[in-house]
């Protein structure tokens, strides 16, 4: 079977996060005062073949460790659909 | 001589200039591409500056990866000295050789300009021709060069006294911003606990040359030379 994997990878709490202070100041200035604490991440879609769902996300879990996200700066979060 | 491997990623911009600056010194130096698997007797390994990868996923992430790096892996763990300059640098990171992360700087511009940093640790395989606390303007050229680490990672960085490079805070003698990136405690270097692997974001290969202005970085170079011939 194939499962379409969403990945979503954030800096993690705490770090600055420039990308998301200049995006805030700009809605700002837009007008958009009530936006705060703007974070910027990466979202990344897979397919993945494997035998079950939580094989898919064993596995989608194991290429997030190992390449998609930074352990050492970012958080992130999967979900698994099936196709 | 030292044999000197400069690895060439797709995307290494820095490789000629620091291949130069290491033949500069006398060293017996060579390009090795990213997917050779052997380093060829070297006695040192230099990662060059550059955009491995164009950067993708983050800085260094893929290129980590490359074959080369399982022979870089085995020459580090066996004491071998290994430079990560700028690009070097953040896959030294990426490949779990040096703690810690480079994200983006913090004012969020490319930063390309002269710096002053002082030397911290004279003892490595690339410093131990500079004396301790001295002072060396070198150029920077990053996106991504501001050094990051948890809270104690980067205590036990600076209470072993891992911090290579640092910058300086503006004086009258420096005109220069004390810090072009956030970097945390304003670390420009650092290396490994046993100090055989030391990673910079300034680009000492630009700065040793008299032709290019400045001749602050090439210590770097003759580091190599002056550790290989008394080992």
């Amino acid at each position: 079977m194939t499962f379409r994997v969403h990945v979503r990878v954030m800096p993690r709490e705490g770090l600055l996060d420039p990308q998301g202070q200049a995006v805030e100041h700009a809605l700002s200035a837009l007008g958009f005062e009530e936006a705060g604490a703007v974070r910027i991440g990466r979202a990344i879609e897979l397919d993945v073949a494997a035998a079950s769902r939580d094989e898919a996300e064993t596995r989608a879990r194991q290429m997030c460790d190992k390449l998609l996200a930074n352990p050492v700066t970012e958080d992130y979060l999967l979900e698994v659909e099936e196709d | 001589m030292p044999r000197v491997a400069v690895v060439r990623f797709p995307g290494s911009n820095c490789d000629l200039d620091t291949l130069r600056a290491a033949e500069g010194v006398g060293a017996d130096a060579y390009l090795v591409w990213h997917r050779d698997t052997d380093l060829r007797d070297a006695d040192v390994v230099i990662l060059p500056g550059g955009f491995s990868y164009g950067d993708y996923l983050r800085s260094g992430a893929i290129a980590r990866f490359s074959p080369i790096m399982q022979a870089v892996q085995r020459h580090a763990a066996a004491g071998g000295p290994v430079l990560g300059i700028c690009n070097g640098f953040q896959i030294l990171c990426e490949a779990d050789l040096l703690p810690g992360a480079l994200l983006r700087n913090a004012g969020l511009s490319f930063v390309s300009k002269p710096v002053d940093v002082v030397v911290e640790r004279p003892d490595t395989a690339f410093t131990c021709d500079y004396d301790s606390d001295c002072r060396l303007r070198l150029p920077v050229a990053h996106g991504d060069g501001r050094f990051v680490a948890a809270p104690d990672t980067l205590r036990m960085l600076e209470a072993e006294g891992r911090v290579v490079l640092r910058y300086v805070a503006a004086t009258e003698r420096s005109p220069f911003q004390p810090n072009p990136n956030g970097s945390a405690n304003h670390i420009a270097g650092i290396c490994n606990a046993d100090g055989n692997v030391v990673g910079i974001m300034p680009h000492p290969e630009r700065a040793a040359d008299r032709l290019l202005g400045l001749t602050g970085g090439s210590g770097f170079f003759t580091s190599m030379v002056t550790l290989h011939q008394d080992s």
